[in-house]
């Protein structure tokens, strides 16, 4: 079972800018414990570009589809064989990010 | 009732969660076992009365609802696939051995109360697949539309589904924070049938509350050696045997010191005491209690005098104190400094409590307790004032009748 597993930034508040080695650290582990499909962090929300061709014609607009405080600050999906071990991992790396993370099933 | 019936009443209680997490067990599937069970008992209640109650009820519900599940699945040979597809989360192994009962219907009360879950939706799954209430009760009980219970409940059984919560006892690091979760949604099942709210409601609804301590006692039974859970039973319990007195034929709450504790019921008193010795017996050996064996410590305490004028106050402030170093809630120092006013007199308590008016002006028993201590110091202008805010706030019609006569009775 596959989950996404997001991390929430708070604009008006956000977390430590410190916290590379630790979620490094943190990533190792998902590997060896077989849980780690992919993680990414993410640039600015600024530097996001829309595209919407389902019109006539492609339309391209700066910036993120939808404006808010919290943003989208990375991504990981792991492989975790139910619900309670996703959130277990993910207390940790609520923690380990110093951000809020959602967790939230693929089909 | 006739005796058939009678029968089918209570094998609904006994049986009704058992069938449901056998059969959730075995299909994997929520939906599946909570419709085969209540084909089930629609099956008893139409073939007993004239087959007779059948030698072992529960095996006849199960193997009725198993073939009714299998029924269902054959009959959408889609759901097939789904059906194997999520058999395999479900975990097969037996759970971590608890006390003397292994049995699935821990696994199912721990699915339904799971913390990915909001809270109206805890009570109401618990309420439906483990209580065997229908959706038109539960949504009677919480004074919510039908449609809303049957959605929360939808919902909540397809993100069980879609997100995997496992159908699982947890593990024994988790399993302390997931039996509070438990105990929380029994609590507040209880509480609102002790104080329910709305002007449409009855003030007390017994059916809530007989239903929480129904619950309480499985998990109870389930769970012996834990001290929260027997702490919260001693607690509805205690609280429960003073519900004869609580009201006034007239339809007003009576408090604490106003209450005739003769009409008090003796048997439940006498089984909360005992658990909550047990306790007392476990602190004593050094397991450190935990809120609720607290709460039930002060209604024991409460529940032993004979007479308000007997109550053991400095031992009420003492289990508050303790309280306190455990949850340190505005709301538990307002009722510890119910007791400072007994000892130190209601200016002293007055002077805590209007520490806690940032926090707990929206709060109804905050107005009502300080309109009560101005009353005593004989502030009857400020005092008034209060029981006004009070009723405003207060949501109980026989709160609200009893703060109303209180105010009116200032001279």
């Amino acid at each position: 079972m596959q989950y996404l597993v997001s991390v929430i930034d708070d604009k008006s508040n956000p977390g430590r800018t410190d916290r590379q080695p630790a979620i490094s650290a943190f990533n190792e582990r998902l590997i060896a414990e077989g849980h780690w499909v992919f993680a990414g962090g993410l640039a600015d929300t600024t530097t996001a570009t829309v595209v919407d061709n389902r019109g006539e014609q492609a339309v391209f607009s700066d910036g993120p589809f939808v404006e808010s405080k919290e943003y989208l600050a990375g991504v990981w999906v792991w492989e975790a064989p139910d619900l309670d071990v996703a959130l277990g991992l993910a207390t940790e790396a609520s923690r380990v990010c110093d951000r809020k993370i959602e967790v939230r099933p693929f089909l | 009732m006739s005796d058939v019936e009678k029968a089918i009443t209570r094998v609904h209680q006994e049986e009704w969660a058992r069938v449901v997490a056998a059969l959730t067990r075995r299909f994997g599937d929520l939906d599946i076992a909570e419709e085969a069970a209540a084909e089930a008992f629609a099956a008893a209640v139409e073939r007993w009365p004239g087959d007779g109650v059948p030698p072992n009820p529960g095996a006849w519900l199960t193997t009725t609802a198993n073939r009714r599940a299998i029924d269902r699945i054959r009959r959408e040979s889609k759901r097939e696939d789904k059906h194997r597809e999520a058999r395999t989360v479900y975990d097969d192994d037996p759970p971590e051995p608890l006390g003397a009962i292994d049995d699935d219907r821990l696994r199912l009360i721990f699915t339904c109360c799971h913390p990915a879950l909001a809270t109206e939706a805890r009570l109401a799954l618990t309420l439906r697949m483990v209580g065997g209430l229908t959706v038109a009760e539960i949504a009677r009980a919480f004074l919510v539309t039908e449609a809303a219970v049957g959605q929360r409940i939808t919902r909540a059984k397809a993100k069980i589904k879609a997100a995997r919560i496992p159908y699982r006892v947890p593990s024994a690091e988790d399993l302390p924070a997931r039996v509070s979760g438990v105990l929380a949604v029994l609590y507040l099942v209880f509480n609102e049938g002790y104080l329910a709210t709305g002007p449409d409601s009855g003030p007390l609804r017994h059916d809530l509350t007989a239903e929480a301590i129904r619950l309480t006692r499985l998990i109870r039974a389930l769970l012996p050696d834990d001290g929260e859970v027997a702490g919260l039973l001693a607690l509805m319990l205690l609280t429960e045997a003073r519900r004869p007195a609580r009201v006034s034929a007239g339809g007003e709450l009576v408090a604490l010191d106003e209450q005739d504790r003769g009409s008090w019921d003796a048997a439940l008193i006498a089984e909360g005491h005992r658990l909550v010795r047990e306790r007392l017996a476990a602190a004593a050996a050094g397991v450190a209690p935990g809120r609720y064996q607290i709460l039930a410590a002060i209604n024991a305490v409460h529940t032993s005098a004979r007479d308000i004028r007997d109550t053991d106050w400095s031992q009420v402030l003492a289990l508050y104190d303790q309280l306190v170093r455990l949850d340190p809630s505005p709301i538990v120092a307002l009722n510890r400094a119910v007791a400072v006013a007994e000892l130190d007199g209601p200016e002293v308590a007055l002077a805590a409590v209007d520490r806690l008016e940032p926090r707990l002006a929206g709060y109804h028993p905050y107005h009502a307790t300080r309109a009560d201590l101005l009353r005593r110091l004989g502030r009857s202008q400020e005092s008034r004032a209060a029981y006004t805010r009070a009723i405003e706030l207060a949501g109980n019609t026989a709160e609200t009748a009893y703060l109303t006569r209180r105010r009116d009775q200032l001279g």
